[in-house]
């Protein structure tokens, strides 16, 4: 779809192709014609595409910062580490896709046989260049990754998100619609003014009918390396996550805290878990994927067990 | 964060009225926070509605006499900064502030808002480091949390000004979630020497970037 008018009204809306700032438009025929709020073609497309695909998880925050990229980056290491589950890593942040960097890939789609990263990064010749689109285009290029690349067998597609709540995540979960997405996860970091974002973000994953499957606290505590003690960097003065998730009944699925090393390991676009496998950033992380991983597959309860 | 939450933006013959955070009357503030019923409810937009909001902020807006005009953005280069650039455009903008944290990861992603702003005729006012570096309060000790030096480095590589670190401190988390002044509070804060540096730097290269 070509670039639309600034106070385009949305291709699905009533007024579209009629509405003043629809003149010269080159979709104007389009949307008058009532194209615009017929499904997406690409949505069936997309279904036949993600047969192959067997758990699909969202990976969302409120604000930006909090260590999103890190987590599903994280996450996709984590899980391949049984190098008989299949994963792949989508980065659907287009203008600031960290996701090759974090994983330390230059251009080549493969971090390890069973762990494979799909990113706009992969596209742009060069670390200056920006990706200066609006909505439309986005959405396009989501469409694409969805549609058009040959994810084959895959037991965990992660997408990774950028912050927020606007046509990113509008479009991958109605790309999705018809495919079943397993749910989403939720990173926050512990101060009330990420986890007032995270209430926007479960409200969000409400109204599209996205199931939540937890809320992760990232930055949560920092131990001094030279005389152990505690601090609190990012102080949870309303509860942080823990409370939240308590009164919204959403499972927090772990706290992770503060650790030099993540963010050394990402900048070299190494696994932290190599580097710090003791690390209670590492056991934290650890936790978490197996609660994920329960969730995604529940082990049968054990009378179906003993009657089958 | 600045203890505005709940007001109510009231209309007036010139426009929506700006909220006032101080009792001085010193600092205003419009957000589409202000806008909302509920605090959780979420703002499922897409671009063009976004867009829309953001000239209006400009223009339907009674701000009245005004120094500075600071506009706070999202991370990225889309709908939300291209709209703002267009709308100030015909107000001439001073330039962007460039925040970035210093690890590579971040730097990455402010390299591309550094592009933005060639390609859109933004002027660089300058680079700041942000969670540069953690006091233990316990020892002392220095804890390099999220690496050093990338935002200087950019800076550098860039030709802009490189306008400061600024160290992460717990009461500086803490003065923003209860709405505090820190800046009142806190004045023998490592954070506070380095926000006051950095303001007084914007102050002093204001004539230049004017003309």
């Amino acid at each position: 779809m070509e670039e639309v008018p600034h106070d385009c009204p949305g291709a699905d809306s009533t007024q579209a192709g009629r509405g003043p700032s629809c003149q010269g438009c080159p979709n104007q025929r389009l949307c008058a014609s009532g194209a615009g709020a017929a499904p997406d073609p690409a949505i069936e497309e997309i279904k036949e595409k993600m047969k192959t695909v067997k758990h699909k998880i969202l990976i969302l925050s409120g604000k930006g910062g909090v260590g999103k990229s890190t987590f599903s980056a994280h996450l996709a290491h984590g899980l391949a580490e049984d190098e008989n589950t299949q994963v792949a890593l989508l980065d659907i942040d287009i203008c600031g896709p960290s996701i090759p960097k974090i994983m330390g890939l230059e251009g080549e789609q493969y971090v390890e046989d069973n762990l494979g990263v799909m990113s706009v990064g992969f596209l742009l010749s060069s670390p200056d260049d920006a990706v200066i689109w609006r909505g439309p285009k986005k959405n396009g290029m989501i469409k694409q990754f969805l549609r058009d690349v040959d994810w084959g067998d895959v037991d965990y597609l992660l997408v990774d998100t950028p912050p927020g709540t606007s046509d990113e995540h509008l479009s991958v979960v109605q790309y999705l619609a018809a495919a079943r997405i397993d749910g989403a996860v939720i990173v926050t970091t512990p101060q009330e003014v990420s986890l007032q974002d995270v209430r926007k973000e479960i409200n969000f994953c409400h109204k599209v009918a996205l199931p939540v499957i937890g809320v992760v606290e990232n930055m949560s505590g920092f131990v001094c390396p030279r005389c152990k003690k505690e601090s609190q960097i990012f102080p949870p003065t309303t509860g942080g996550a823990e409370g939240m998730c308590q009164d919204l009944k959403v499972p927090l699925l772990g706290k992770v805290p503060l650790d030099p090393h993540i963010g050394e390991s990402c900048d070299k676009g190494q696994s932290f878990f190599v580097e710090a496998p003791n690390s209670p950033a590492t056991l934290a992380y650890r936790s978490i994927i197996q609660k994920i991983q329960e969730f995604c597959t529940p082990r049968q309860p054990k009378e179906d067990l003993v009657s089958s | 964060m600045l203890r505005a939450q709940g007001k109510a933006v009231h209309q007036c013959d010139s426009g929506w009225v700006p909220v006032f955070v101080d009792q001085e009357q010193s600092i205003s503030l419009m957000s589409v926070g202000f806008l909302l019923e509920n605090p959780d409810e979420a703002v499922v937009w897409r671009g063009p509605k976004k867009s829309a909001l953001i000239k209006q902020f400009v223009s339907d807006v009674a701000w009245g006499e005004l120094d500075y005009l600071v506009v706070d953005t999202p991370p990225g280069t889309s709908d939300e900064h291209m709209a703002t650039v267009e709308a100030l455009r015909p107000y001439r903008p001073l330039g962007a502030l460039m925040v970035t944290t210093p690890q590579a990861v971040s730097v990455g992603d402010v390299r591309r808002e550094l592009t933005f702003c060639r390609k859109t005729g933004l002027q660089v006012m300058g680079v700041v480091e942000n969670m540069s570096g953690f006091a233990c309060p316990h020892c002392a000790a220095c804890t390099n949390i999220f690496s050093r030096g990338g935002g200087e480095e950019l800076a550098r590589r860039a030709g802009v000004p490189f306008l400061g670190s600024v160290p992460l401190d717990p009461e500086l988390s803490r003065s923003l979630e209860e709405g505090r002044d820190f800046i009142q509070e806190f004045p023998k804060s490592p954070a506070f020497s380095a926000l006051t540096s950095i303001a007084r730097e914007i102050l002093n290269a204001t004539p230049a970037l004017l003309s």
